[in-house]
Formats: structure tokens, sequence, C-alpha cells
């Protein structure tokens, strides 16, 4: 942890104003990521992973938003960015790949002229034969073959798998530091799934490409995070490395996500584990940890809001929300001898 | 693309005859239309009425007379029955009058239409959106009589800075000619612009919504372009089908607007006929008008496959 951090979120909050209310979608979060990691970012819909990602590049900006906190890119406070700013950082710095391939390529235009469309929105002095030739490029290293052709192409003539390598190699076409994949695979066929997440592993390989993983699946997270944030009801409830969240769990709402997975290693169960209840509504979250209401263990402090801390001598960057001391959470979270599972 | 144009032009051609067979048979029932009754006058002999009904051949099969007709219309000889005069040539010199109004009044209309549809989306729930909301709502809910009439008494009877009506020959002078249109144009424009400002707005917050547009933003690139490179380009396609459609009916003829205007157009042409209850005319120019909503309606439809590439002129079942 000794180099500075590529992106650093500090305390941010977004709330929106909506009929009903004010929606705290993301309530306080802060976290790093270093150049060249793979951070994940998982919780189920509604935890505020999305918004937290969107937020980073200013794509939730608008007169019903309330933004606080810090991100800041570098040197650079992108909250405070202004548009032109805040333009030059989107695709040049951070590239962002979206969860439906389907629908985040324009239908009328070709493919090739979205990419090239990105090169030149940064870089106005290259001829339109160079952002050809790049779009070419950039194709064929996503592993589109007949690249020279398809990038002639409209999005409705590329399969899904190959769409979201095009927004990958679309993402990529100005070498940004920063890749921010929100839900990445998830509309996507499970081989095609493999495929896309070989392509990010290669990349922040090859290129020491940092990357921001946001997904609900914990099977993709095991396959590329090398750190995990764990968010629920727009705050983060653990985060540490992937070994730390996958073999040491600290906050029960980590080991329902873990006990509701299935295994390959393991006799499949009559029915999945899975957590009991709904998260709070976001319009007016209850007082103390919002976990509270669906977590089997609760007890008198839970009425107290816990913060984010190392509670683990041995592990001083594994954080998590959750009051049970470290033994009574080693005791608790085993259910039939497994992390997780359905509590009696 | 040549197949397209073959199946519509079939098409094409059973609209009309469908269109013309109705309008024949919706003539030949309705009371009081027996033409030589009324070519005869008021205080005619039955001897009178005879001789025309044998002279015009009003006593053939109905089949047949829908045939003489339909075969007179297409040789250009087709006499009314009121006038006697030649109801394609008439036609002719309505053109002029009709399509300088339409094409001016539309070109009026798309311009300000798609203005103020863009700022009331991009401005959205602001003043300016407001503003120009109540603005098309007015344009919309105001009967074009009663526009006309507010025009014509301000900017005509009390100012005297435009004509009442009329119509100047292009090629004659074209500056008088766009000074004689100035207000029927803008009488119509007001309408179609209102309503095509209103479709435009719902139709691009809708587009602003979608996955492409994040993503358009999230590349980099400026509101601007995103504005109208991205949504723009997707959300006309409501508007082109509308444009279509509104601009091949009037092309028919805008009754309305002619008559107070004093154009001698193919409305006027029709109010006419159908007050006379002249049938010739009135199958001349239902048929004319028809003709150019069915045309439009193909040219929508091409329309639509350059705008939009996922759609195929022809290659499935119902293209």
């Amino acid at each position: 942890m000794a180099s500075a951090p590529l992106l650093s979120v500090e305390d941010l909050r977004v709330g929106f104003v909506t009929e009903g209310g004010r929606v705290q979608a993301v309530g306080g979060v802060s976290f790093e990521v270093q150049p060249g990691e793979v951070l994940a970012i998982v919780g189920e819909s509604g935890s505020g992973k999305s918004v937290t990602a969107q937020t980073i590049i200013g794509l939730t900006r608008s007169p019903n938003s309330r933004i606080e906190g810090s991100v800041r890119l570098g040197e650079e406070e992108l909250l405070e960015a202004g548009d032109e700013d805040l333009r030059r950082v989107r695709g040049e710095r951070i590239g962002m790949v979206f969860q439906d391939p389907m629908t985040s390529f324009n239908p009328v235009y070709r493919i090739g002229d979205q990419i090239i469309e990105a090169i030149r929105a940064h870089r106005d002095d290259g001829g339109k034969a160079e952002a050809h030739q790049r779009a070419v490029e950039l194709l064929d290293s996503v592993g589109i073959p007949n690249a020279e052709r398809r990038v002639r192409d409209y999005p409705h003539e590329f399969s899904g798998g190959m769409r979201q390598r095009a927004m990958i190699a679309m993402a990529l076409a100005l070498d940004p530091e920063l890749l921010i994949a929100d839900e990445p695979t998830t509309a996507l066929d499970v081989t095609v799934q493999a495929q896309i997440l070989a392509l990010l592993q290669r990349l922040n390989r090859e290129r020491g490409l940092a990357t921001i993983l946001i997904t609900h699946d914990l099977g993709v997270v095991a396959e590329v995070a090398d750190r995990v944030l764990v968010m629920y009801a727009g705050r983060v409830v653990e985060q540490g490395t992937l070994d730390e969240i996958f073999y040491d769990p600290q906050h029960p709402y980590t080991w329902g996500l873990l006990g509701s997975l299935t295994r390959m290693d393991k006799p499949r169960p009559e029915r999945l584990p899975q957590i009991g209840g709904a998260p709070p509504s976001l319009l007016d979250l209850p007082t103390g940890c919002s976990f509270r209401s669906r977590c089997p263990h609760e007890f008198d402090r839970c009425g107290e809001m816990p913060g984010l801390d190392a509670r683990l001598a041995e592990a001083p960057q594994h954080r998590d929300r959750c009051w049970l001391t470290p033994e009574q959470k080693r005791e608790r979270r085993l259910v039939d001898g497994e992390i997780g599972g359905e509590p009696a | 693309m040549g197949r397209f144009i073959l199946r519509r032009l079939i098409g094409m051609v059973a609209v009309l005859f469908a269109v013309s067979v109705i309008t024949f048979l919706v003539f030949n029932v309705i009371p009081n239309s027996d033409p030589a009754q009324r070519m005869a006058g008021k205080n005619a002999t039955p001897e009178l009425v005879e001789s025309i009904t044998k002279e015009w051949g009003f006593d053939d099969s109905l089949p047949q007379q829908y045939l003489t007709m339909m075969r007179k219309i297409f040789t250009g000889d087709l006499i009314s029955y009121s006038g006697r005069e030649n109801v394609n040539e008439r036609i002719v010199e309505g053109i002029p009058e009709t399509f300088s109004l339409c094409i001016g009044a539309a070109a009026i209309w798309i311009f300000f239409g798609i203005l103020f549809g863009y700022l009331s989306a991009v401005r959205a729930g602001g003043w300016l959106d407001r503003a120009l909301t109540a603005l098309a709502v007015i344009g919309i809910s105001m009967p074009v009589f009663a526009l006309a009439a507010i025009f014509l008494n301000y900017l005509t009877y009390k100012t005297e800075i435009f004509p009442s009506g009329g119509y100047v020959e292009l090629t004659e002078n074209p500056i008088d000619w766009a000074y004689h249109l100035i207000l029927p144009w803008v009488t119509l424009a007001i309408l179609y612009a209102g309503f095509y400002s209103r479709v435009l707005r719902s139709s691009m917050l809708d587009v602003m919504n979608e996955d492409y547009v994040r993503t358009a933003r999230a590349k980099g690139l400026s509101e601007r372009r995103v504005m109208r490179h991205h949504v723009m380009r997707n959300s006309l396609i409501p508007i082109v089908t509308l444009f279509g459609l509104d601009f091949g009916a009037l092309l028919g003829g805008a009754i309305l607007i002619e008559g107070i205007f004093s154009l001698d157009g193919i409305g006027q042409y029709a109010y006419e006929a159908l007050s006379n209850v002249d049938l010739p005319p009135i199958m001349a120019v239902v048929l004319f008008g028809a003709f150019f909503i069915v045309v439009f309606n193909t040219v929508v439809d091409i329309a639509y496959a350059y705008l939009d590439p996922r759609i195929r002129l022809g290659s499935s079942a119902n293209g």
C-alpha cells in the first residue's frame, strides 16, 4: 500500500430527490483503487454499487441528485470538476463498460464509427483514417474475428458476447488508467461470461489496467478480483482481500452471500440457502445496522451503527461493520460446517 | 429494394382502386344525388331529365359508369356535371397554389417543431420548457379559422402589413409569391409545429434514458454531441412518420386555409365539388389526395430503413 492510489473515494454520499422523498442510494462509501489492481464491489440490486461507480465519472449528476464527499483521480477532484474537465476524464482516463451490451450501443451507428467517435472526442488532431485503423486494432485485440470487416457492422449484427467485447474495446480506446465494469457479464450466457472475464483478466495483466468490477456474482469475483468490497443498503459492510472475504468472512451479510453460492465441490443441497427478507427501503433507513432486520444474529447493540473497522489484529486491512466479536463470528457463521447456510 | 417497391406499387394500386369504388358507391346512394336531375335545374321537365340521362350515360349499369369515369380520369377527358369544365385541367391549375402552401408551411413547421421540441427536451422542467409547452398547447388547440381571423384582423385589416390572400405565381415574382403566402403558411404551420414539438420532446426524453446515451456520455462526448448525434437521430423516427402522413394528406388540399386566404387550390376545388354534389371532381380530388397519402406512406417506410439499420425493406414477411 506504499504507492499513491490511482483513485480514492472518501465518504461518498449520493441521494436522489424523488416524489416519495429523498433516496439515499449511497450513504458514505470510502475506498481506494491502486494502480493495476482489480477491485470487486459486490452486493445485491439496490445496494448502491452501480450508483457509486457511475458517480465516479459524474453520470449521476442531475438537478435531482445530491452528491457529497470526495472522488480523487490522482490529484484531480472529480466531484468538483467542471463539465469539460469531467468530459476529458471520461473515456480518456477512465473507461466504462455497462451491463447490457444489447442496449449500450446506439443501434443506428456502425460499431466502428462509435469507437472512432470515442477516439475523436479526445484526439481531435488525429485523422479519421488513423482512428479507423485504431478501431480495427482495438476490435482485434479483444478477440473479434475479421475485425477489418466487422468494424463496419451495426450493433445488431454482433452477438451479445461480441458486443460486450466491442464495448470493452471502446472503453479501452484511449488507454485509460482505470476501467469501471458495471456488471459486465450479467446479461451474457455462462460460457460467454467466462470469455469476457478472461479478457478482463488478460487486459489487467498485460496492460496493468486497474479495474473496478461491479457485480452481484461472487463466482465472478472469485475469478478475477484482488480485493473485495461488500456493499449493503448504500454502505460498505465488509472489505478485504479476496482470500479474506472468501475464507474468513466477518459480516453476516457476507456469510449469506457466500452461503447462497452453488458449489461444484459439495453435494447439491435440496434448496439453495437464501437470505430471508428484503433490503430496507433507501427512503427511510432504520437506525443502527441496516442489515439487522434480516440478520439472524441480531442483538441489543445492533441498534447502534457499527463503524467499518478492522477488528482482527492479524488483518488490519480487513474491515467490517458488525458488533459481534471475532470469536462469535467464527463460531456462528458455520452452518453444518459450512459458511453461510440457512440458519435453522 | 426493387421487390419492396414493386410490392408497394401493387398495394398502392389496390388502395386507390378501393378508394375510388367506395367514393363512387357512396355518391350513388346518397339522396338527391341524381346528376341528371341536378343538371336539368329545379323546374325541369321529365323529358329534359331523360335526355340528359341518356346523353351522359346515367342509365348505364353502375360498373359501366364507373369504368367510363375512371377511363376519363386517366385520359384527361373528365367533365364536371355542374360547371361542364375539364376536371383534370382544374386540378392541374390548382396544384401550384396548394403545393406552394403545403411546402412552405411544412418547411416552417418542421423547423420550429424540431427547434422547440429540442429546446424543450434539453431544458425539460425549466422555464423555457414550460413556456414552449404553453405555446405548443395554444398552437394545437387554436382552431385554424380562429387563428386566421386573428391574423387577418391585426395584420391585414388594421395594419395592412400583409395581403389578405390571393396568389402570385412564383415564376412571376418570387418575393410577391412569398409575401402573399406568409399568413397562410404561418397559420397552417402553427398547429403542426406545436404538435411536432410535443412529440419530439417526449420522444427525446424517452431516448435520453436509453443505455446508449449513457454510453455516449461515458466515452467523453460533449453534451451537445450526445444530444445532437445520439438522442436526436433516434428521436426523429416518430417525427418522420407524422410528417409523411401529414404532408401527404395536405397535398390533397387544405380546404379551410385555402378558403380563408382565397387560394384557388385543390382544397378549394374539393370544397366546390362537395357543395355541388358533383361526382367527377369529387372522384378526381379524392384520388389525387389518396395518391399522395399512399406515396408518402411508402416514402416513410423507405426513410425508416435509412434511419434505422435494423429495419430491412422487403426481407421479412411484413416488410
